[in-house]
């Protein structure tokens, strides 16, 4: 069965891709031994925007279903596991094994409210912010999580890494979050070569003509958003191990569920390595704006903001399909991967 | 509680929902025309409101008098963007289109946070604490002045669209982009037009929004979000829609806020959306099929 894996994830790939895809890999292994603690972080929070982007890209890439409330699944995962483990001790995987349902369930929610009734494009869009400020609010009110005084994971110092239980340092959490963000990037590619992956696209190509060639569009599409929910769900188990605080107002802000989408559009929509390479560019000039406004003296709350948005229209303004297919046709492996 | 103070409450909410349906009215003019979702809706709302505190506590002008001033300072400003920034893109896919205006929104709410600070303004009228007795309905004063100089401008909207050789213009843009071509009407500048004209309703409404709310640069998705769910509501395309839709989810909003808790008052107007979704979804007064 591996093996069959294998065969399907190489299929049609260029050796150059594989040798690429080699070299990128090995420097992410080897990155947390020769980086400072703070580089450290900020290589989490690339490879966090990464995994998030390419949940993001399910829907949007792969399906055509615009998202701008994938928040609200990172939230709910967060809330689940976080809850799960304060108050009866349960550890992350098996709260994962929650998470992953719950979002899943709030995916097909909004999903059947917006499918059938032909709910589409930008009111889809619309309709999943929606869903993300209700659960901001809610949550805001919600006693059992202490509402907006948020909740809290018990911190202390950790003689060794205890992965089973998410508590430990800043290296275990990377890889972890670089193993997801692998296994995010090899599901997608295995989707993408799937009978399901084909319908997508169809879905993403010309909806009538995909419903006139006899695919369930309303179930294809139910899947895709299912599918990113709860992929989705475990950066938020991921973010409330990490950052051992939640407050509904951060969790669940509608910044959270745009910063998701950044990623992918500025590496480019639909493709595989768009939502990686996106995730590292933009948070890559974050960086570099940051410490030359620190080094300049400067604290000018919301720059950095205005250089995201900037950033985003340029991308949009100069290349419309993102910055990976045109690199990629460069480097000459546009074929076999999207 | 008496049957009074749901009175009162119920028209409070009447008059902030006119304000809140002539902002949406803006949503609705673009989108009906340009068929462009204004993503960053909210965001020029909050430019509107800084324009007006500023004139306010710099010279001490009234935000219902600025109120045309302000309409057309955003007036320009839309019509700037459309024709600069927006119109290349009306043939682009329609997530290309959002991600503009969000990236748009996303400057402008931090270009007001860097000039404004995250503090919240505000505008004190002389008037602020007034109200009108009307039997045994106690009307706030500001919101009594500015619901009605939200149906004065929606009225006059209407009217341009309805008799004026221009609004004919734009609403047959609105109904077939190709026979405005072929009749030779200039599309871009109609488009540019609209979109002036949807600034400059969200601009009005800024305006008169200091009265009843503070400003703070954050604010603009909350009511960009408002403006959707309202027009979702009153019927994609309907622009009496907005207005009812308007004053719905502000009567929500405020009977939400007396009967739980203020803070959690869009959640009703959240639901109000769901509902309208399940069992209406072509909205209040919004046509089947499309």
């Amino acid at each position: 069965m591996t093996a069959s894996v294998i065969a399907r994830l190489s299929e049609d790939v260029p050796h150059r891709t594989i040798i690429l895809l080699g070299i990128v890999l090995a420097a992410l292994l080897i990155a947390p031994w020769v980086v400072n603690d703070y580089l450290l972080t900020v290589l989490i929070v690339a490879l966090y925007s990464a995994y998030t982007g390419q949940a993001w890209n399910i829907m949007m890439g792969f399906a055509g279903q615009l998202s701008l409330g994938n928040a609200l699944y990172a939230g709910v995962g967060a809330y689940v596991a976080a809850f799960l483990f304060t108050k009866f001790g349960i550890g992350p995987w098996i709260g994962f094994l929650a998470c992953a349902p719950a979002a899943a369930a709030c995916g097909a929610i909004i999903g059947f409210l917006a499918f059938r009734f032909g709910v589409a494009g930008v009111y889809f869009a619309i309709l999943t912010i929606a869903f993300a400020e209700f659960a901001r609010i809610g949550f805001d009110h919600l006693a059992i999580v202490n509402a907006s005084a948020g909740l809290f994971l018990p911190v202390q110092q950790y003689a060794h890494n205890d992965l089973w239980r998410l508590r430990g340092n800043p290296m275990m959490f990377y890889y972890v979050i670089l193993v997801a963000t692998v296994l995010a990037f090899i599901l997608c590619r295995l989707l993408l070569r799937s009978r399901i992956g084909y319908f997508w696209l169809a879905i993403r190509e010309d909806e009538q003509a995909a419903r006139a060639a006899g695919i369930d569009t309303f179930r294809y599409k139910m899947y895709a958003v299912m599918i990113s929910a709860a992929v989705t769900s475990f950066a938020g188990v991921f973010y409330a191990f990490f950052y051992n605080n939640l407050f509904p107002e951060q969790v669940f802000n509608i910044g959270r569920s745009i910063e998701m989408v950044l990623g992918p559009v500025i590496g480019g929509v639909g493709t595989l390595f768009g939502p990686i390479l996106g995730a590292f560019v933009l948070n890559g000039l974050a960086e570099t704006l940051n410490s030359a406004m620190s080094a300049a003296g400067l604290d000018l709350p919301g720059a950095k903001e205005v250089f995201y948005g900037l950033c985003l229209l340029l991308v949009i303004l100069a290349l419309p399909e993102g910055v990976w297919p045109p690199l990629a046709r460069r480097l000459g492996i546009d074929k076999g991967m999207r | 509680m008496s049957f009074d103070v749901y009175l009162n409450v119920a028209v409070a909410g009447i008059l902030t929902g006119l304000v809140y349906g002539l902002m949406a009215l803006g949503l609705s003019v673009i989108f009906g025309v340009i068929r462009i979702v204004n993503f960053a809706h909210g965001e020029m709302m909050s430019i509107a409101m800084y324009i007006a505190v500023v004139l306010f506590t710099a010279f001490h002008l009234d935000p219902l008098i600025m109120l045309v001033p302000v309409a057309a300072v955003m007036f320009v400003f839309g019509y700037v963007l459309q024709a600069g920034l927006i119109n290349p893109f009306i043939t682009r896919p329609e997530h290309t289109q959002f991600l503009l205006l969000v990236a748009l929104a996303i400057i402008i709410a931090n270009t007001l946070l860097i000039l404004f600070g995250p503090d919240a303004r505000t505008v004190q009228t002389a008037y602020a604490y007034d109200s009108f007795q009307l039997g045994p309905v106690l009307i706030d004063a500001s919101k009594a002045y500015a619901g009605i100089a939200a149906i004065a401008f929606a009225v006059a909207l209407f009217a341009f669209l309805r008799f004026s050789l221009l609004g004919k213009a734009i609403r047959a843009c609105a109904d077939n982009y190709t026979g405005a071509l072929v009749v030779g009407l200039n599309v871009n500048r109609l488009y540019a037009l609209s979109f002036a004209l949807g600034a400059a309703c969200v601009g009005a409404a800024g305006s008169m929004m200091t009265l009843i709310v503070d400003v703070t640069p954050s604010i603009g998705p909350v009511y960009t979000l408002l403006a959707f769910v309202i027009v979702i509501t009153g019927g994609l395309g309907s622009m009496a829609g907005a207005l009812v839709g308007g004053i719905l989810i502000g009567l929500t909003e405020a009977m939400a806020g007396l009967l739980f808790t203020p803070s959690a008052k869009s959640m009703f107007a959240f639901a109000i959306l769901v509902l309208v979704l399940l069992f209406r979804p072509q909205g209040i007064l919004g046509r089947r099929a499309s």
